[in-house]
């Protein structure tokens, strides 16, 4: 299955663009594709534990599996205010 | 009232939106970019991103909870993103109710949920030239 990966703030430098396109295993879950990603970017390896998942505008839990053609959003920790 | 916005924002608007005859206080917050880091690096600007449908989310229930929680009457909360330099205000808070303890009340916590709950980034740019991601605690 190909899902997009929208990268955000500091995911978004260290993975070098904003948008990814992955091709990922039928089940593959919202924390795996974080997994695969940081292995071709070891840097976001230190953001595995504090980075939120979001999909279709809706917050997931990395145990979520992923569907054929879903926008994965990768939040790291905020800082606003 | 609850935005992201990328140009400069008026607190009297903010103001405006929560007046009401009700209300007998009426208190605001303003988050202003500092000229010094936590560390006391001189500080040029800072880099503010949002995700902005979900931050506009979460800004509403914040909002929301701090009406329901604190029996205040209106709140409005803006948040700017973009380039902003030093002495740029960064987030805005109204706050009115009828009295003024719980208005103070939730203006603290609109600002203390914001910080921990809304999608939004924040990068130092320092004035030796580099820049650091800065993360709430």
């Amino acid at each position: 299955m190909t899902v997009r990966v929208a990268c955000f703030a500091r995911i978004r430098e260290l993975a070098g663009a904003a948008e990814l396109e992955r091709s990922l295993p039928a089940g593959t879950t919202a924390a795996q594709c974080f997994a695969a990603l940081a292995a071709d970017f070891p840097a976001l390896a230190l953001l595995a534990a504090s980075t939120r998942f979001v999909r279709g505008g809706a917050f997931i839990e990395g145990a979520a599996e992923l569907r054929d053609g879903d926008e994965l959003g990768l939040l790291p920790p905020y800082g606003g205010g | 009232m609850f935005d992201i916005v990328e140009a400069p924002f008026d607190m009297a608007a903010l103001v405006t939106a929560v007046c009401e005859a009700g209300s007998g206080g009426l208190v605001t917050f303003v988050g202003y970019v500092r000229d010094r880091s936590d560390e006391g690096l001189p500080v040029e600007g800072l880099h503010y991103e949002a995700h902005r449908e979900l931050a506009l989310a979460e800004l509403h229930k914040v909002g929301t909870e701090a009406v329901e929680r604190f029996g205040i009457a209106r709140i409005a909360i803006v948040h700017r993103v973009g380039e902003l330099v030093v002495g740029e205000a960064a987030v805005g808070i109204a706050v009115s109710a009828t009295h003024r303890g719980p208005a103070f009340e939730a203006c603290q916590f609109a600002i203390d949920e914001l910080k921990r709950r809304v999608p939004i980034w924040k990068k130092e740019r320092y004035v030796a030239g580099d820049a650091r991601w800065r993360e709430n605690a």
